[in-house]
């Protein structure tokens, strides 16, 4: 099984049956699988946005570190740990 | 009684809409009341419509369709269509022995994002025994084939007790080999027709022990393939259950009929009355209602919860619970060690599951319960 670390070449998605989408209520983006609802925050919601099958783990960090202006190493670390952990939820796909 | 809602208060994350309490099994520890309610009560497809409008303009994230057997009703895929136009997440819990390839596809094409299959047990002559239902497991295995062959997410319920425990491996095997992503591993709770049936279905504390350690193992081994939670018998616990994730805080449950309720469950607490969808909507039933508001938040808290610790973490439990178990629903939850009933429970729970009485009463309308 996939233990610890995600390769820079993965291309997560989301699992089928999760879906993400803007809760014009909460005014926010949730996060809405079978008995969860998770409300990710606004990190969390722009690696996940990203997160579309075609593009891989290394060109997410890319593409967040030029948005977020932070050296490239730290924001592939922090993305591999976040999805790592939606990975073991079943949520994404890697 | 106050009008106003309380400061703060978030919308509820999901609604559980119990369409009908038909169902062609007989499980018995049902979640449905002991009284259940007859098809002419049930809401029409135009309210639950309105029901669905009113819940996802509120804030309701998730709705589950269930019962009773939701299949039975035939405006299913319609609510199901409705909902996901509605933007909600749409589960559908259903015993599966009226799915067919036909339904499922109906159901995939209105929207539905996920199923949730239970199974009374690993194999059919037991499961057939426990729902009542002769033919009951062979009808989920293959309606459970076709749920993945729709491309639909499956989760498998094994409901489980001191009569199946010993098949928890096999009950987790059969999730792998359906491609459930999800298993719940959830003991009976007794509430209801489970409380009825609690001296033939309450684990031995030995049993519940080897299934914690099953369950953990299993968890590891088949981590980012299979999800596995699990719903715990309180009884033998120290501390309680955050039941529904506390009174009205996230959640609601309406009756075949519109009664809106905190939980299932909830109409067997005496002297709570329950606001019907036909006559108010349902924000203001949330927000105002007197059930509702009875055991919200904290204020209602007796000691030793008020000053816990837990407070805001358990809730102090469940309120159904005290009242069966303590004779009043506004006392600290007797799963809790520091509740003065716990002990009295624990005694209890040790009795009757040494005792080996394996006897049920099968749910259906007009069963003669047992004092």
């Amino acid at each position: 099984m996939t233990e610890g670390t995600l390769a820079p070449d993965c291309r997560p998605r989301l699992a089928p049956h999760v879906r993400l989408r803007f809760d014009a209520v909460r005014a926010r983006q949730v996060l809405l699988a079978p008995e969860r609802v998770l409300m990710p925050d606004e990190t969390a919601v722009a690696v996940l946005q990203l997160c579309d099958g075609e593009r891989s783990l290394a060109a997410i960090a890319a593409e967040l570190a030029v948005r977020y202006q932070a050296p490239p190493a730290v924001v592939a670390a922090d993305i591999a740990e976040m999805l790592q952990d939606l990975v073991d939820k079943g949520l994404v796909l890697a | 009684m106050n009008a106003s809602p309380p400061e703060g208060l978030a919308p509820p994350l999901a609604v559980l809409l119990e369409l009908t309490h038909r169902c062609p099994l007989r499980c018995p520890y049902c979640s449905n009341p002991l009284e259940l309610e007859r098809a002419r009560g049930e809401l029409a497809t135009g309210q639950w419509t309105r029901v669905l409008d009113e819940a996802a303009a509120m804030g309701v994230l998730q709705v589950h369709f269930s019962g009773g057997e939701p299949t039975a009703r035939t405006d299913l895929e319609a609510l199901v269509a409705h909902a996901a136009g509605r933007g909600l997440y749409t589960n559908l819990i259903t015993s599966a022995v009226l799915l067919d390839r036909a339904r499922i596809a109906a159901l995939a094409a209105a929207g539905l994002d996920h199923v949730q299959i239970s199974f009374q047990d690993s194999e059919a002559a037991g499961a057939d025994r426990i729902g009542g239902y002769p033919g009951g497991h062979a009808k989920k295995l293959a309606a459970a084939r076709e749920v993945k062959a729709a491309g639909l997410a499956l989760t498998l319920n094994a409901v489980m007790h001191r009569q199946n425990l010993h098949h928890l491996p096999e009950m987790i095997e059969l999730a792998l080999d359906l491609g459930a992503g999800r298993l719940e591993v959830a003991h009976v709770q007794y509430y209801g027709w489970g409380l009825a049936n609690r001296a033939a279905l309450i684990p031995t504390r030995t049993q519940l022990e080897a299934a914690t350690a099953t369950v953990e193992a299993a968890r590891v081994r088949h981590k980012g393939r299979l999800v596995i939670d699990y719903v715990v018998p309180d009884y033998y616990a120290r501390r309680p259950k955050a039941c529904m994730g506390g009174w009205a805080r996230q959640f609601l449950n309406i009756s075949p009929s519109g009664k809106v309720l905190p939980c299932h469950a909830a109409e067997s607490i005496p002297g709570l009355s329950f606001e019907n969808v036909a006559q108010r909507p349902l924000a203001a039933i949330w927000a105002q209602s007197e059930a509702f508001q009875r055991f919200r938040g904290t204020g209602w808290m007796p000691e030793p919860c008020r000053s816990c610790a837990r407070a805001e973490i358990d809730w102090g439990g469940c309120r159904c619970q005290a009242f069966a178990l303590a004779g009043d629903a506004a006392l600290t939850d007797p799963a809790c060690a520091l509740s003065p009933h716990h002990g009295a429970v624990l005694a209890l729970a040790e009795a009757e599951s040494e005792a080996g009485r394996e006897a049920f009463v099968y749910r259906q309308i007009g069963a003669r319960i047992p004092a």
